[in-house]
């Protein structure tokens, strides 16, 4: 099955990224499809290439980036959220006039509609968030 | 149509539980991740609501969350499924859409 | 902008009061734009959400922009079915006549205004959205 997730809220403040992952990783092991993960809301801040967690602790953007490498996942933040945030590509830090983009590999910025079109085109939606 | 159910928080800290099972249809299922898991354990002042929700849906705990918190799997309420994340992805494929009472 | 004919049934359950959490504004911004993909929306307002449409929002003493107008400008963008847990009213003391009306227009009736405004038991709401194809909760 084609499976479309939603994540709304960011790293580490609560449990919702890390089930989320685990999820994916179990339904890639069963061999669904994952058509895309949306970040929303707080979810945005899963997407910074800046967070630097101690030694001991899971780095919750390195893993979603490395899992979407080796199976080809779109993780894509939503721009209106992102900018809100922080949350920037080199395109968005250059039209805000920022000193820096923040975007870890893998991810991607664009609009509300890839989150729709994931409602659409995927068999079911399953959201994670506080 | 059937629908699953997910909740994560703890039916102490506020009424998303008692939401869900309010608005829950008859062969929906319920599945509690995270915080939610508490809820399924015998003798907390909980207990009793879920005991009685199972007549009508199917509940769902995922293991690794009960884990997770110390809580033993013993003390599971009977009738409550324990699962893992393969039988979470299992549940959202079997059932025709997913709501999560965030 | 839609995906090639594709038409699902999207309903968004709103539990949360405005302001206290960004949920309820950015929720509505996600409506916004699934209607403009022409899919079939409904709105649910249950638990706190119901507080969403509350008349009379007045956001000045708090620094924030009130965003209440928006919900009147749903009908616009053909979003009509709009559903309310009575239950969740009468748990909280308000009754329908505290909320904003909201109305659509119906062009077949030479834009007549008609309530978009559903008022349901948990029951009906509950089947309501079980017959939904993607729901999401903010």
């Amino acid at each position: 099955m084609k499976l479309g997730i939603l994540i709304n809220e960011g790293p580490y403040q609560h449990q919702a990224s890390d089930t989320a992952l685990q999820y994916v990783k179990a339904a890639i092991e069963k061999g669904h499809e994952i058509y895309r993960v949306f970040f929303y809301n707080d979810g945005v801040n899963n997407a910074t290439r800046f967070a630097s967690p101690p030694q001991d602790d899971r780095n919750i953007s390195k893993e979603w980036s490395a899992l979407a490498k080796t199976h080809d996942i779109d993780l894509v933040v939503c721009v209106a959220a992102a900018q809100r945030r922080g949350i920037l590509d080199k395109g968005e830090a250059e039209r805000n006039g920022k000193d820096s983009d923040n975007i870890e590999e893998g991810f991607r910025i664009s609009g509300l509609g890839q989150l729709v079109e994931a409602g659409i085109q995927a068999d079911r939606l399953i959201t994670f968030g506080d | 149509m059937s629908m699953l159910h997910t909740v994560n928080k703890s039916p102490f800290e506020n009424s998303s539980v008692a939401s869900c099972i309010s608005m829950c249809a008859k062969s929906s299922s319920i599945l509690f991740i995270e915080d939610a898991v508490i809820s399924v354990m015998k003798s907390t002042k909980f207990a009793e609501m879920i005991e009685s929700s199972l007549k009508d849906f199917k509940i769902y705990a995922l293991k690794p969350d009960l884990e997770a918190r110390g809580l033993s799997l013993n003390n599971v309420i009977e009738g409550v499924e324990i699962i893992e994340y393969e039988g979470f992805v299992d549940l959202t494929t079997e059932h025709d859409s997913v709501q999560s009472w965030l | 902008m839609s995906e090639e004919g594709i038409v699902k049934k999207f309903m968004y359950v709103n539990r949360k009061c405005p302001y206290g959490t960004i949920y309820a504004l950015e929720s509505l911004e996600v409506v916004l734009i699934t209607a403009a993909f022409d899919q079939d929306v409904s709105l649910a307002f249950t638990d706190d959400g119901v507080y969403q449409l509350m008349k009379d929002q007045k956001t000045d003493g708090i620094g924030m922009k009130n965003f209440s107008s928006t919900y009147a400008a749903l009908g616009d963008y053909e979003i009509k079915k709009i559903f309310i847990d009575k239950e969740s009213l009468d748990e909280r003391g308000l009754s329908i006549s505290d909320l904003q009306e909201l109305v659509w227009e119906d062009e077949d009736e030479d834009y007549a205004e008609k309530s978009s405004i559903n008022l349901v038991s948990r029951a009906e709401l509950s089947k309501i959205m079980s017959q939904q194809d993607v729901v999401m909760s903010f």
